[in-house]
């Protein structure tokens, strides 16, 4: 794998790859694919047509197997857009692992927009891991904004942890999902701002089946002079449940913005949303202190348990 | 050994200056198991919270070992040995109580020694290892992993604030066989509890009565009790005692 020492450190902090990884997959750095492996049961093709990107197809009945497409950027400047589509069959349970990594030592900006659209089958699990990452000294930004959009057949469930804690200047995250019946969707989101960096999450989850739900969870800490913006919205258009929770901590001169959305298309759909914003609170420093801790030992503690 | 050299805390409040702790001065020595009671409102909280370096007193001194911590903070009071149990347990989203327990101790203790502190106050280890310090937590399951974090410091000077208040009778009778043990095993550390508990008084070495900010009376168990028997300085639990 024709990888540099910044692009290898950069696979290990958003997929924890110090080596190529078990099953399919397919590396992408500054632009290019640098590595590519298929198995009897996961395909990967490059797309057809316009879009770059590639197809991943999931042979129905694939179990206890994992595809990563993890994208490294260390190159200042370059900006790109990668569509990447998932064709999950039936009966599976498989994990992606995704995300990208950007060191920025350059003045120009680095842009990768990776967009993952998943068809999900029937009766089929998908864990999805998605863990975005910055780092270099450059003046230059390192912008993410993922796209990922999920069509859940009956029956079929996903999870989704969406990690964003260190490095990124701006992010616009975009998930949006459309459930069929006893289709169900878990997220969890760790979000971190620090300096000047922007991000912006939002969710819109369609439950459209009978029996489907979604659990959408955001815990998010901003701090320095950095904002962020929280929309979670679920759709309910059947009897299905949905619960959306926004939490966060606020520190510093930051700012953030919770706009949770519920709309209920159906007299059987129960939806909730729980919203929170706060500082520290400052009997949580006080414990820790009493058990050693320094103030600023006992924040970091508090915030790393907080975005466990 | 802790001494407490005419403290004063004083607060403003709408009549003026209102006087929390009086000119209190008291010595615990080391391997002694003290207890301080009194009606509600009289000052013991804060005093406990004086000792801990939550609250900085107006007017007085501490002084442990003979050095003199009335301007250390709580970090550095807790780093020359003193421990704090809060009367309520403070809950954390995302931290475990095996996190707590180890940066109780300072360092990474293993699973089957966290179990131990666990177990020490009457909880089944394993259930509650890797739940997190937060709302899913009993207000009686909180104040005994509040406790398990005090025993887990092996502090010089462990001090706890009604560690009975709010908890149920199932773990008040745990709490009442940790603090039992405590007792036997107090080697040359000493134990400061805030309590109003006729089961915890009558194992203390020595009684203090805070009333109105002052010490009303101070001796031994056998001295005290007689005197306070059945005030709202000593309530036997459930009424039953």
């Amino acid at each position: 794998m024709a990888l540099d020492e910044v692009q290898r450190r950069l696979l290990k902090e958003i997929a924890g790859l110090e080596s190529l990884p078990k099953g399919a997959y397919n590396i992408r750095a500054n632009g290019t694919a640098v590595a590519r492996e298929t198995t009897a049961n996961i395909d990967i093709v490059p797309k057809q047509g316009d879009e770059p990107g590639i197809e991943i197809h999931v042979k129905p009945g694939t179990k206890q197997e994992s595809v990563h497409i993890p994208v490294v950027l260390s190159e200042s400047g370059l900006k790109e857009t990668v569509y990447n589509d998932f064709y999950i069959g039936e009966d599976c349970d498989v994990v992606v692992v995704a995300g990208c990594g950007i060191d920025n030592c350059g003045g120009r900006d680095s842009q990768h927009d990776g967009v993952h659209r998943f068809w999900i089958g029937r009766n089929s699990h998908v864990r999805y891991v998605e863990n975005h990452y910055g780092s270099g000294t450059g003046a230059g930004k390192r912008i993410l904004n993922p796209v990922t959009e999920l069509t859940l057949a009956e029956g079929a469930t996903v999870e989704l942890e969406m990690v964003q804690i260190k490095g990124v200047s701006s992010t616009n995250r975009t998930t949006k999902a459309t459930l069929a019946g006893d289709a169900h969707m878990v997220v969890r989101e760790r979000l971190m701002t620090a300096g000047e960096q922007t991000a912006c999450s939002i969710y819109h989850v369609v439950l459209d089946g009978e029996s489907s739900s979604a659990d959408v969870v955001s815990r998010g800490v901003a701090r320095d002079r950095s904002y962020q913006k929280l929309d979670l919205g679920i759709e309910g258009n059947a009897a299905c449940s949905g619960h959306t929770e926004c939490d966060s901590i606020i520190m510093d001169e930051a700012k953030i913005l919770a706009v949770p959305s519920l709309a209920a298309n159906c007299v059987d759909a129960q939806l909730v949303h729980e919203a929170a914003i706060g500082k520290i609170a400052g009997d949580q420093l006080i414990k820790l202190m009493t058990l050693g801790l320094t103030e600023k030992e006992a924040e970091e503690q508090i915030i790393s348990g907080f975005l466990k | 050994m802790l001494e407490l050299q005419n403290l004063s805390f004083a607060v403003d409040d709408e009549s003026g200056n209102k006087e929390i702790v009086q000119d209190v001065s008291l010595v615990i020595p080391d391997r002694k198991f003290v207890v301080i009671t009194g009606p509600n409102g009289g000052g013991k909280s804060t005093l406990a919270k004086l000792i801990a370096g939550v609250l900085r007193p107006t007017e007085g001194r501490i002084l442990l070992d003979g050095e003199d911590i009335t301007e250390l903070s709580i970090t550095d009071r807790a780093r020359r040995g003193i421990a704090f149990a809060f009367q309520q347990p403070v809950r954390f989203k995302g931290i475990q109580v095996i996190d707590l327990l180890r940066l109780a101790a300072g360092k990474r203790l293993k699973v089957a020694e966290a179990c131990e502190y666990l177990s020490g106050v009457g909880l089944c280890a394993r259930e509650y290892i890797d739940r997190e310090v937060n709302d899913s937590l009993s207000g009686g399951e909180l104040k005994r992993i509040e406790i398990a974090t005090v025993l887990a410091r092996k502090s010089r000077l462990s001090v706890f604030d009604e560690p009975e208040a709010g908890i149920d009778l199932w773990s008040f009778q745990n709490l009442i066989q940790a603090f039992e043990r405590m007792r036997r095993e107090i080697h040359d550390s000493s134990i400061v509890i805030i309590s109003h508990q006729e089961r915890i008084l009558n194992i203390a070495d020595e009684i203090v009565v805070l009333q109105e900010g002052r010490i009303k009376c101070q001796g031994s168990a056998e001295a005290v009790m007689p005197e306070i028997i059945g005030t709202e300085s000593a309530i036997a639990s459930c009424g039953k005692g």
